[in-house]
């Protein structure tokens, strides 16, 4: 590590929208930025390897005979991400990709790994932009190689143009599932089935929200037009309420409504929840409790409760892209307020375009979590793994609770759920919903698992490398 | 399974065996094409495990890189030549680096 | 039927109800979160006597006893296993030090820590650095798990008749108009006959409620986790001239501490990791285990341990409210010492006195300290 320890005036955690957008507005206002960000290029999830797609579907997109496919809703949003990427490389922020982020103190004093080599900053404010992950979907044979998220199927399309193929099946609810089949699909790629595992009902859902539907309607509209798209494809959609992998060392089959059907890939779905790994570990970081799942507890600026860190984008409560990217710009033009650069009113000046976009896209947000409330963890079999890396299932956090165990903490102490490499992030919802279930009480009601830095593993040698 | 839709342009070892790759997308998303989904063996109970999320919060991707253990495939990007294998069970303290 | 109050389930407070309960009381636990939240829960686990002050061993030694048949008192192997305690010494100098020890100890008639050389070092801990030229050793010392402990403590207390009340908070101790003491809870007033002090580094506040002023402050001792490991090493080992304290665990994890400080906030329950400190640990960890250097740290916490000036635990009836009795400041390694402490407090509560060595520990010692100074 070198001596000088770095100074940005802001620290950015991310390089998907709200990252992005956070460095745009930052260096607007004549901020120095350190962007940091895990992966290889910028994007995060939703715009993954955006330019380089961009590239190869160019000619494609000449070649296109329809006019309506090219205006497809999936390319509205990447138009939008180009726009974002673009001006993210011209902006003068330093970017370090491969950079993983993994402690963060009182200061802000940030601490990450490049190439091997753990350093640290002292910026002025600290914007994490962490994003979203998938929801766990526990169901029986979850850990069998070849079941997978939706998530992961639309990163290794985007990455590296993979279709499923075969005997590939789908199953879960949310609009990224009909977005990524429709994706699927329009590359080329097969699937044997679609299992719809929305509760039935979906449509009253939605009109108790009649006022969001109709704030929310292009997302809507978008919606539809993938579920369209999938069925003139001709791909079977079945409605479920249960669905479990079999197989002895691999998936082989899937089952469901007593149906069983070979199956070599089968795509998980049941939304996404905020990435709170690292505000969680942040002493004065409050979380509430929300659509089964903690979000940071933050103002409308994006600052949380310690001093100089602030949160923008997914990792804050789940928006969207287009709203991540507003509360990206938000949080910079705070940010610049608290390092005195612009005073409040023109902070707030500026910010009046933003807020009113972003409540626009928030609106729809209610009416999505009361389309496609989290699957109950309480209808979990006993036998189905909850805690993946450390093999932990429902019934023994459940008798964890039986034995007295209250909280989350509790339980990872007694079985071990949670401690394992990934830390809770796949499993942290799953064990908390369980034990809310097996308590009888509200899921706020429950002491979430208590992350602690490093958020990302270092070697020991790393570490000791670290100068004072 | 996954199919490719663009073409590969070098080679990965996968427990000796050589893979079609292409040249900076993950290991994780190389193994896949080649419809591996058996990365490593858990250290708890040896069962077989695969990728779930492709993005570096599931750790289940892990696999041996250059000897190094442990390393999540899907967070390595392939160059010609990669020599990898499977995470059998904890790591070993000879394991590299 | 006599009633006592024990404050705090951390492993000496189950411990002292385990015991208390057995002989016939009737005891009530309280406890502000839930049992094992703090340092009972989180250490690392050290079932030792080596290297322990000279006022401590014999209370150790009794506890040693009861860790080799640990099964018998709480139905559960609580993960102990005999594993040994070893201290490296890294130079002459050390093994100077090392054997001036042995020494010491065994002059006071006690036979558990011996010195051994280099070769017998390499058979123990096989992965110690080339440099290391020898130990101290307690070949029967060892380590169990921690959480595991406290459940287990906390399930054979109530099975011998406890009540264990969680998310209580104790606001003060009294006098009691017809007799006995009373304890004021944010869920109201609670009577017993006597009442232990169990609430380790709050255990000193609810001192000076009791107009009791015992010199004690807290300790934030960091512990580091790492990925699992095939098993590699058996012994815990310390270094007898740096901070260190390495184990793997059954798991294959090491955990790693010594001692190595971060940052308390007593009054917020909360403590923090400073990570250029804990450079140190990983410093000296990779100096002793070389092939560590590559293997990865997966989390780190830090714990609340109450400790006096001379860090040794406060234990013994308060000079200001007759019936109440202290049990803290085991000052980050009373996790061995607590089945032998509840034992020890649990007799001086019934009986009113108690042959156990628990003597060195009343805190007269300061006001004596302080009168001769």
């Amino acid at each position: 590590m070198t001596p000088d320890v770095l100074m940005p005036d802001v620290l950015v955690l991310g390089a998907g929208p709200a990252g992005m957008a956070a460095a745009i507005a930052a260096r607007g206002q004549g901020l120095s930025v350190l962007l940091l960000d895990e992966n290889a290029a910028p994007g995060g999830q939703v715009y993954r390897a955006l330019q380089r797609r961009d590239a190869a579907d160019a000619q494609e997109r000449r070649d296109a005979a329809d006019a309506q496919e090219r205006r497809d809703a999936a390319d509205a949003q990447e138009r939008a991400g180009k726009v974002l990427l673009a001006a993210f490389a011209a902006c003068g922020a330093e970017a370090r990709h491969g950079a993983v982020l993994w402690a963060v103190e009182d200061g802000p004093r940030v601490f990450w790994s490049e190439n091997g080599a753990a350093r640290s900053a002292a910026p002025g404010r600290l914007i994490l932009a962490a994003g979203a992950t998938e929801r766990p979907m526990p169901i029986p044979g979850w850990t069998l190689p070849g079941v997978m998220g939706v998530g992961a199927a639309q990163i290794a399309l985007k990455t590296a143009g993979l279709v499923p193929d075969g005997d590939a099946w789908i199953a879960g609810q949310g609009p990224l599932l009909w977005l990524y089949a429709a994706q699927a699909l329009k590359h080329g790629g097969r699937f044997a089935g679609i299992i719809d595992l929305a509760p039935p009902g979906v449509v009253s859902r939605a009109l108790r929200h009649l006022p969001a539907v109709l704030r929310g309607a292009d997302y809507l509209a978008q919606g539809l037009l993938w579920q369209r798209a999938v069925k003139r494809a001709g791909v079977a959609v079945l409605a479920a309420r249960e669905v479990a992998a079999e197989g002895e060392g691999r998936l082989e089959a899937v089952v469901f409504d007593g149906q069983r059907h070979p199956a070599d890939l089968l795509l998980l779905h049941d939304g996404v929840v905020p990435n709170t790994q690292v505000t969680r570990a942040i002493q004065g970081c409050r979380h509430v409790w929300e659509q089964g799942s903690w979000r940071p507890e933050l103002d409308g600026w994006g600052n949380t409760g310690s001093p100089g860190v602030m949160v923008a984008g997914d990792s804050g409560g789940i928006g969207g892209a287009a709203a991540a990217a507003l509360s990206g710009t938000l949080a910079a033009l705070e940010a610049a307020r608290q390092l005195d650069r612009i005073t409040t009113e023109r902070r707030d000046a500026q910010a009046r375009p933003a807020r009113l976009s972003l409540a626009r896209h928030r609106a729809v947000r209610p009416l999505l979590d009361a389309m496609f409330p989290p699957r109950p963890m309480a209808a979990v079999a006993d036998t189905t793994i909850l805690c993946r890396c450390e093999e932990v299932s429902a019934g023994q956090v459940r008798g964890a609770v039986a034995l007295g165990c209250l909280g989350a903490n509790q339980v990872k102490a007694f079985c071990r759920a949670g401690m394992g490499a990934c830390q809770g992030r796949v499993c942290g919802p799953a064990v908390h919903g369980a034990i809310a279930a097996a308590r009888g009480v509200p899921g706020e009601a429950v002491e979430p698992f208590r992350t602690r830095f490093p958020t990302k593993p270092l070697t020991l040698g790393e570490l000791a490398a670290l100068q004072a | 399974m996954f199919r490719r839709t663009e073409p590969t342009d070098c080679t990965v070892f996968w427990d000796g065996a050589a893979l079609p790759a292409k040249r900076g997308e993950t290991l994780a998303v190389t193994l896949l094409a080649a419809g591996i989904t058996h990365f490593r063996d858990t250290a708890v109970s040896g069962a077989h495990r695969g990728p779930l999320c492709l993005m570096g919060a599931c750790f289940d991707c892990l696999v041996q890189v250059e000897g190094e253990a442990n390393v999540q495939a899907c967070m390595v990007a392939v160059r010609d030549g990669l020599r990898a294998g499977p995470q059998h069970g904890a790591r070993d303290l000879d394991d590299a680096p | 039927m006599n009633r006592a109050i024990v404050i705090g389930a951390g492993l000496h407070g189950l411990s002292t109800a385990l015991h208390l309960a057995r002989a016939g009381w009737g005891v009530t636990v309280l406890e502000r979160r839930h049992a094992g939240r703090h340092s009972s829960g989180i250490n690392a686990g050290g079932v030792r006597r080596l290297g322990r002050d000279l006022r401590e061993i014999a209370l150790s030694a009794i506890a040693a006893d009861m860790w080799a048949n640990i099964a018998a008192l709480v139905g559960d192997d609580c993960g102990f296993v005999a594993s040994g305690q070893v201290k490296v010494a890294e130079s002459e100098a050390d093994m100077v030090r090392l054997e001036a020890r042995a020494d010491q100890v065994r002059a006071l008639g006690w036979r558990h820590e011996e010195v051994v050389d280099a070769a017998e070092l390499r058979r123990l801990v096989p992965a110690i650095a080339p440099h290391a030229v020898g130990a101290l050793v307690t070949r029967d010392d060892g380590a169990a798990d921690p959480m595991r402990t406290v459940m287990a403590f906390r399930v054979a207390a109530l099975q011998a008749g406890a009540t264990l009340i969680e998310d209580i908070a104790v606001q003060g101790v009294a006098l009691a108009p017809g007799g006995g003491l009373l304890v004021q809870t944010d869920r109201g007033p609670m009577q017993a006959d006597r009442v232990a002090n169990c609430a380790g580094a709050w255990a000193p506040g609810l001192a000076r409620l009791v107009g009791e002023d015992i010199p004690c402050t807290a300790k934030a001792s960091m512990m580091i986790v790492t990925e699992r490991v095939a098993p590699f090493c058996a012994p815990t080992v310390g270094a007898a001239s740096r901070a260190l304290s390495f184990k793997q665990t059954a798991a294959g994890t090491v955990l790693i501490g010594g001692g190595h400080q971060g940052r308390n906030d007593v009054a917020a329950e909360t403590s923090i990791v400073d990570f250029r400190n804990l450079a140190n640990a990983a410093r000296v960890a990779t100096a002793l285990f070389p092939c560590m250097t590559g293997v990865r740290m997966v989390r780190s916490w830090c714990g609340i341990e109450a400790m006096p000036p001379d860090q040794i635990p406060v234990i013994g009836e308060s000079a200001t409210l007759p019936g109440l009795f202290h049990s803290f400041g085991y000052s980050g390694h009373g996790f061995q010492l607590a089945p032998a402490a509840g034992a020890a407090v649990a007799e001086l509560i019934a009986r009113g006195a108690t042959n156990m060595p628990i003597a060195p520990f009343t805190q007269q010692r300061f006001s004596a300290a302080a009168r001769a100074a």
